[in-house]
């Protein structure tokens, strides 16, 4: 991995909440975990040595229970709030070190944010709203307008450019908070659980439009999120954080073949691991063809399953994007890989 | 056991001079500087003589069509325009139409000075908990201090006439529309303060974008208090010369006119509910958003 791709990088970023931080930034930097330093100085441990580098064009999911800190994080990228020591560098400044002026500069061009509560402006409409990024950069009415109207198309909402916000429905409202972000043509876009709060279906159907809009622009997406398979369906690559820490960091696939610790495995616990295990996975490497189906790296395993139901002693062969081929799975791989990992536990009643 | 049953107070002859000291202080504070605040309140006394003269001198017709209008405008209710409408009719035909208008003047000017002051004082109360910590007592005070308490001094430096009434009317007003527009900003959603400035909103954009209009609603009833306590210190005010319905009200108490004293007061009554009622209407048609919103 080149550092061109890489985007912003997030180094050895602390954050305590509290009087008195700075003292308690060397307790913790010596090892104190979170519940001795709230016991021992009153303050709050947020964030606790984040390493993270984000790729440019991909989407970053950032994973984590309540409390993890993962809210606190998104919002160090952008500064709502001031970390206690760190660094965060984008394309070679630090933006941590901008003053006032360019630090507003850098919210009106560069980040945009989707929120988990929509966070839309109740007095204003879906127009003013959508186009409030640029509004305030102050260009004319007659551009931000035309510019607005060309993304609440594009998120499904023609037609309800004169409502309020509180005349539409919770998605309806996130595609709102969607365009608003969008229409600053900002190359990150920061989305804090920005679909926790819709309802399943409507939650699966703006994950779909998200990645759509996705594919088509490129941008750099962090997306925070507690529910994995939110996670495993968008994130490119996902990281988890517990008490401020980061746990694991790394392609999704890695965490649900290799969690790095119980925490982790905590999360991937229920999830059907038939349906979100790629080929890639679990496939022995071989340049050769084998006797069965030829399917795709990417495919899942129920998938698979599926073809191999019709000749189960047939090895499939697995093949690339480009359509090379990589390697093979038999009947036996597949089973390996649809158990839980031996630390799990088997976890089995009845 | 002297000290037990009464309480160790100061000397007579040094309380005497304790409060001779502070009276000879401010008179000559006011012998000092009195000509010059009075010079510097010229201005709005001229202001204050010709919005009056207006009001009197201006035909009647006129006057209640224009009321009327107003009316309509903030609320939207017929009710209330035929209620108007008929109110000033009575105020007219018992003769009361030239002290009501002395009345109205005063009113509205009061009520747009303590605008003018009172917002941007709520404003930097809501931005900085100092400010709020050093304004909130002195509220305090104004609210609660009797109102003739100030009325000396006040008539001690500028002594008697429209300005010291409308400076007295204002002490007493001014409260409630700084309290609630400090109120009304700090109570703006933080979430949507926070959207404002992910987008690098600047502070006097989010004022003027997101918390003024979004506080709009708590201020306007702020401004219909301010209206309503401007109201009760008409006769007040009447007693250090201001003119206007207070005045026989004032006479009717020395006199005991029982009828003198009703009508007037019930004409300050009848002002009073239909402010109150434009108002509220209009503070009401300002948050439509919040319900159903288009229009």
């Amino acid at each position: 991995m080149s550092s061109k791709d890489i985007l912003i990088r997030v180094n050895q970023l602390y954050k305590i909440f509290g009087i008195g931080d700075k003292s308690a930034l060397d307790l913790v930097k010596n090892g104190m975990g979170k519940d001795e330093l709230l016991e021992k100085s009153n303050c709050v441990l947020g964030l606790n040595n984040i390493n993270l580098n984000i790729k440019r064009g991909k989407i970053q999911v950032v994973m984590g229970l309540s409390g993890s800190g993962k809210s606190t994080l998104i919002r160090h990228l952008n500064r709502l709030i001031e970390p206690t020591s760190g660094e965060i560098i984008f394309n070679d400044t630090n933006i941590l070190n901008l003053t006032q002026k360019e630090l507003i500069q850098f919210r009106q061009n560069n980040m945009s944010m989707v929120f988990q509560k929509f966070a839309l402006f109740p007095h204003k409409t879906v127009l003013q709203n959508v186009g409030y990024g640029l509004a305030i950069q102050n260009i004319s009415k007659d551009k931000w307008s035309e510019k607005a109207q060309k993304w609440i198309k594009r998120v499904g909402l023609d037609g309800y450019e004169t409502y309020y916000p509180g005349q539409l429905s919770g998605g309806m409202q996130q595609r709102v908070g969607l365009a608003r972000a969008l229409a600053t043509d900002a190359e990150i876009l920061l989305m804090d659980e920005a679909f926790s709060a819709l309802d399943p279906l409507i939650r699966s159907e703006m994950q779909n439009i998200l990645l759509d809009l996705q594919s088509e622009l490129r941008k750099t997406i962090i997306f925070i999120t507690h529910d994995l398979d939110e996670a495993l369906k968008i994130g490119d690559r996902i990281a988890i954080l517990r008490d401020g820490s980061m746990v694991q960091d790394s392609d999704p696939q890695e965490i649900i073949m290799n969690p790095a610790d119980e925490y982790v495995s905590d999360f991937i616990k229920d999830i059907n691991r038939a349906r979100v295990i790629q080929a890639r996975s679990i496939m022995t490497p071989t340049k050769t063809k084998s006797s069965g189906a030829t399917v795709k790296e990417d495919m899942v395993l129920e998938d698979i399953l599926q073809i191999m139901s019709d000749a189960p002693s047939k090895p499939v062969t697995i093949e690339n994007t480009k359509g090379k081929i990589t390697g093979k799975i038999e009947m036996v791989n597949l089973i390996e890989g649809m158990k839980r990992p031996k630390s799990l536990g088997t976890n089995i009643t009845g | 056991m002297d000290w037990f049953f009464n309480f160790p107070d100061m000397s007579r002859s040094d309380l005497r001079e304790f409060k001779k000291t502070v009276d000879f202080a401010f008179t000559d504070f006011s012998r000092a500087y009195g000509q010059g605040i009075e010079e510097f309140f010229e201005p709005l006394l001229m202001f204050l003589v010709w919005f009056e003269k207006l009001f009197i001198n201006t035909p009647w017709p006129i006057i209640i069509f224009s009321i009327l209008l107003l009316a309509w405008i903030g609320s939207r209710s017929m009710l209330i325009v035929v209620g108007t409408f008929l109110s000033f009719m009575l105020i007219g035909y018992f003769g009361m139409w030239e002290d009501t208008m002395s009345t109205l003047a005063i009113i509205l000017v009061a009520t747009f000075l303590c605008i003018a002051i009172g917002i941007p004082l709520g404003i930097a109360m809501a931005r900085s908990n100092k400010v709020q910590a050093g304004i909130v007592p002195v509220l305090d005070v104004m609210q609660t201090i009797p109102s003739f308490v100030y009325l000396i001094p006040v008539v001690m430096l500028l002594g008697i006439g429209k300005v010291p009434g409308l400076i007295a009317v204002c002490i007493y007003a001014i409260p409630p529309i700084v309290r609630l527009t400090n109120l009304g900003i700090r109570l703006v959603d933080k979430d949507v303060l926070e959207a404002a400035d992910s987008f690098g909103a600047n502070y006097w954009q989010k004022l003027f974008g997101v918390q003024m209009p979004l506080a709009l609603p708590t201020i306007f009833a702020g401004v219909n208090q301010t209206i309503m306590m401007a109201l009760a210190m008409v006769v007040i005010a009447s007693m250090i010369g201001v003119k206007g319905l207070g005045l026989p009200v004032l006479r009717a108490i020395s006199n005991q006119y029982l009828a003198l004293g009703l009508m007037n007061g019930l004409a300050i009554v009848i002002l009073a509910i239909i402010f109150d009622r434009v108002t509220q209407k209009f503070g009401m048609r300002m948050q439509k958003y919040r319900n159903e919103g288009k229009d």
